[in-house]
């Protein structure tokens, strides 16, 4: 019973955690390229809507991935066009670039919706398929551990597999090496014949696609329901900002970080059962009302955020020239 | 083609909005010679050679390597031409390792599938067409990536790079940890393993030792025996006449002429530079030196890292006199400074000035007392001014609360400008307007400005820290002769310096520094350049607890004071 409570805990931390994931590993390939892209939360927004309402109008998760990704790649050129080409300011263009998906977001629900023709995500079969857990022969039959780790869908798996393809991608390819030189030091990469726009498109735009196909995972998490006033990311983007600094910009890590952020949305829902299993240590929750747990990763972020800042640290791996556009001539 | 010029400019033109940099520049560079460039600030040097090395696009004229016209429109080109450029401010990524900075522009052997695929082809027939086909595919594919990949070896294979052309270097040292001779050593050799044949190296010794600097001659003649052909832009005129074949003078952006070394003297080369005769010799007035102004006694400081900086420090310094503080990078001079300006926070000691401790005082009420710090640290701007603001802004930060109105909420920017204008005419500050951002202005310029905002509150101590740093000779000179009118009106002045040289010249009392702690302070006019150098090392420590006298010796004392005036 408690072993049950506790694989059915570890399992919601996991599902809760991974669009979390996926936000922060595309942030981290935009900041290590050197642009501090606060658009994160418009990003998976676009990528959500527009990746559910393709995906369900053709019943394929696989157009929905792409679209969604593609959705997400489009935010990113925007927000290489603005900081790159023109060079714009990195953060006044990615918080334009959050409000119009946001903007976009609900326009296109609401659009769609006050039609009456929403797509509902049970009637197409092949993505309610697509996005059921995947039965691992003899791993998921592993006893409480198999429930708790290996049954889950395919968006999790593939969102801890993007993070260790980028971890490994920025440690052990020559383009990665690139990639993290322009972030830390443009000028050096530029007199070494790196292109730096090339280098900070691609980035951008593929950390972008990844924040896309996170938010598809969030809208299709939920059924697809439509929801007026919060939206299927409800800020979840800017977990994913603060979770890069708490990731110290490791993808791999990353996958630890976010799986603390998802304790607590998880206790959201298994508090009673928590405080029900073990009486003696954390009867307390039982005494904590639910939102608490709901405001609680809003709260972590805003400390870590200004304790991060507030630090000064040599190990920290913040790439040198963030947030600082290039420009060769400049004096 | 053999004799053709490395380099061959002509008429070349840069501006930068309104101001030209470059103005109808005609230079060449022979094969295998070293060439110096020599101009003041601001003549376009710097400009000049960035144009080279694809930096800057120049706006007019053309550029010639090795007899064939070219347009070099970025960094990229430049090194595909064979032209590498060592920049004044090192461009390497600090928190990677040697190995991989070098790594970073390695370019990686192309695969040409299309060739051998149809030699392949042409060779086999059938369904073994097919198999080798694919292999060869396969194999490039998997070649290509593996190429793409960062292993180990490259660790080795920097170091057989290294070690090919006669340098060490660890190559998995992470550049944060190296000195700044060993950052310049490495960007060197990544010149050179881009297979660059024309070298550029942007006053490469304005930050290195003496020894330093030898040595890196002795790599350039080594590189030019091997037929390289090498720029170096540098102010110090010993160095000129020490290395080069030719020296090309730049003046105001414009080409003045080219000499031989052989037939230069540094006075002619002076004259050429600046366009009139400049005296050489550094005045050293004879003022009737008053009583200490500030007093140090004891002094312990701690540096960011919690090791001791300033350990048992103890000086004084009088109206009408410079003190020089010699030392080694790093052997404590910032913390000192920062001490006596209130910037950091003292362990143990006292400072006394006229009479009253300042330990533990704000910054500002510190230069309330009339203590005036101006520090050029290595970057020029790091302390001391704000480089987005404008030379009036900056007069004011540090006057906004003195003056006519101390109390307004509102600043005198009229007054702010007038004393910039003044600044600007005294000094010869070269500037559009007194409202240009002093980050816009060249170094000898932004250091006039700091240097002239700290004379303008007409302080009693000058804590001055390389105010000539990497400046020219006419600048330097000027700034020589602004400290010493201050002296001559009874300021003291502890000068921080690196050239041994003019510190002798100009400083009457000089105290060496090694490892935070004293090692003499001698009378400049009884020292020699040798007696200050091993002190700096550490070699030679003058300071000896005399037991008997109950004092200490090696502490050079004025006659004309008393002991009680100076415990």
């Amino acid at each position: 019973m408690v072993l049950d409570i506790l694989a059915g805990f570890v399992y919601s931390i996991i599902v809760y955690n991974i669009p979390l994931l996926y936000g922060t590993v595309g942030e981290i390939l935009n900041e290590k390229a050197g642009s501090l892209n606060l658009g994160v939360e418009g990003t998976m927004a676009v990528g959500a809507i527009f990746g559910y309402l393709l995906g369900c109008r053709t019943d394929s998760l696989f157009l929905g991935i792409l679209t969604a990704a593609a959705a997400g790649a489009l935010c990113g050129l925007l927000f290489a066009f603005f900081t790159v080409t023109l060079q714009a300011n990195q953060n006044v263009t990615g918080l334009t670039v959050t409000t119009l998906g946001l903007g976009v977001y609900y326009f296109v629900a609401h659009a769609v919706h006050s039609r009456s023709n929403w797509p509902m995500m049970q009637d197409c079969p092949s993505i309610v398929k697509g996005f059921s857990e995947i039965h691992i022969p003899l791993l998921s039959d592993i006893p409480y551990i198999g429930k708790a780790f290996f049954s889950h869908n395919l968006f999790i798996y593939l969102g801890i597999f993007l993070a260790v393809l980028v971890w490994w991608y920025m440690k052990h390819t020559t383009a990665g090496l690139r990639m993290r030189a322009v972030g830390e030091n443009p000028g050096a990469a530029d007199s070494c014949g790196v292109n730096i726009p090339r280098s900070k498109y691609l980035h951008i735009t593929a950390g972008c696609a990844i924040m896309g196909v996170g938010g598809y995972y969030m809208a299709l998490h939920i059924n697809g329901e439509y929801l007026a006033s919060s939206g299927w990311i409800n800020g979840y983007g800017w977990i994913a900002v603060a979770l890069v600094i708490f990731a110290n910009w490791n993808p791999a890590r990353a996958i630890l970080g976010t799986f603390v952020f998802g304790i607590f949305k998880a206790l959201e829902v298994y508090a009673g059962s928590i405080a029900f299993a073990f009486p003696a240590l954390f009867g307390w929750l039982k005494a904590v009302p639910p939102k608490v747990f709901t405001a609680l990763p809003f709260l972590i972020t805003a400390l870590v955020l200004v304790l991060s800042s507030a630090r000064r640290s040599k190990k920290s791996n913040q790439p040198a020239a963030i947030g600082v556009n290039y420009y060769r001539e400049d004096r | 083609m053999a004799d053709a010029f490395a380099i061959e400019l002509k008429n070349i033109k840069k501006s930068f909005g309104a101001v030209a940099a470059n103005r109808n520049i005609n230079l060449s560079l022979r094969q295998g010679e070293i060439l110096a460039l020599l101009g003041e600030n601001g003549s376009g040097k710097t400009t000049l050679m960035n144009m080279l090395s694809g930096i800057y696009r120049p706006d007019g004229g053309e550029i010639f390597v090795n007899g064939e016209r070219v347009d070099i429109a970025s960094p990229e080109d430049a090194k595909r031409l064979g032209i590498g450029m060592v920049h004044q401010h090192y461009r390497l990524v600090e928190v990677f390792s040697a190995a991989d900075n070098i790594w970073l522009g390695r370019n990686c052997p192309k695969y040409p599938f299309r060739e051998k695929l149809k030699s392949v082809c042409a060779e086999k027939k059938g369904w073994r067409r097919l198999t080798a086909g694919g292999k060869v595919l396969v194999c490039g594919a998997g070649a290509a990536f593996s190429e793409r990949l960062l292993r180990k070896k490259r660790y080795q294979e920097v170091e057989k790079i290294c070690s090919a052309f006669g340098f060490s270097i660890d190559p998995a040292k992470k550049v944060y940890n190296m000195a700044v001779s060993e950052k310049q050593t490495l960007e060197i050799v990544k010149v050179l393993y881009y297979g660059a044949r024309i070298i550029i190296l942007d006053e490469p010794t304005a930050v290195l030792t003496v020894q330093e600097t030898e040595k890196l001659f002795e790599v350039l003649r080594r590189m030019k025996a091997e037929g390289h052909s090498i720029i170096i832009i540098t102010h110090k005129l010993n160095e000129v006449l020490a290395i080069s074949d030719r020296v090309a003078v730049l003046r105001k952006g414009e080409y003045v002429g080219t000499v031989e070394t052989a037939e230069a003297n540094e006075q002619m080369l002076t004259d050429l530079m600046v366009g009139h005769r400049v005296d050489l010799n550094i005045e050293r007035p004879v003022v009737e030196k008053k009583k200490p102004l500030l007093e140090i006694r004891n002094l312990t400081v701690r540096n960011d890292e919690g090791v001791r900086a300033i350990d048992d420090v103890s000086f004084y310094i009088r109206g009408g006199e410079i003190l020089g503080v010699a030392g080694i990078a790093g052997c404590g001079q910032r913390e000192l400074c920062e001490a006596i300006a209130g910037l950091r926070k003292i362990e143990s000691g006292e400072m006394v000035h006229k009479g009253e401790n300042i330990v533990g005082l704000m910054p500002r009420e510190i230069i309330e007392k009339g203590i005036s710090m101006s520090f050029i640290p290595e970057d020029r701007l790091g302390m001391g001014l704000a480089p987005s603001l404008s030379i009036t802004d900056n007069m004011l930060l540090k006057t906004y609360k003195t003056g006519s109105r101390p109390f307004s909420p509102f600043v005198d920017r009229r007054r702010g400008r007038a004393e910039a204008a003044r600044i600007i005419e005294e000094l010869g500050v070269v500037t559009p307007s007194t409202e240009t951002p002093v980050r816009r202005l060249s170094g000898g310029n932004v250091q006039k400005v700091l240097v002239g905002r700290e004379i303008q509150s007409g302080p009693n101590v000058i804590v001055t820290a390389y105010p000539v740093r990497g400046l020219d000779i006419h600048s330097s000179y000027a700034i020589y002769d602004i400290l010493n009118r201050q002296k001559e009106s009874g300021v003291g002045i502890l000068f921080v310096g690196e050239d041994l040289d003019v510190m002798l010249a100009l400083c009457d009392k000089i105290m060496v520094l090694c490892h935070g702690r004293v090692m003499g302070i001698v009378h400049a006019s009884k020292t020699s350049k040798e007696e200050l150098g091993l002190m700096m090392t550490g070699t030679l420590n003058l300071v000896r607890d005399d037991a008997d006298a109950g004092k200490k010796t090696g502490i050079a004392r004025d006659t004309n004071i008393r002991e009680d005036d100076v415990r």
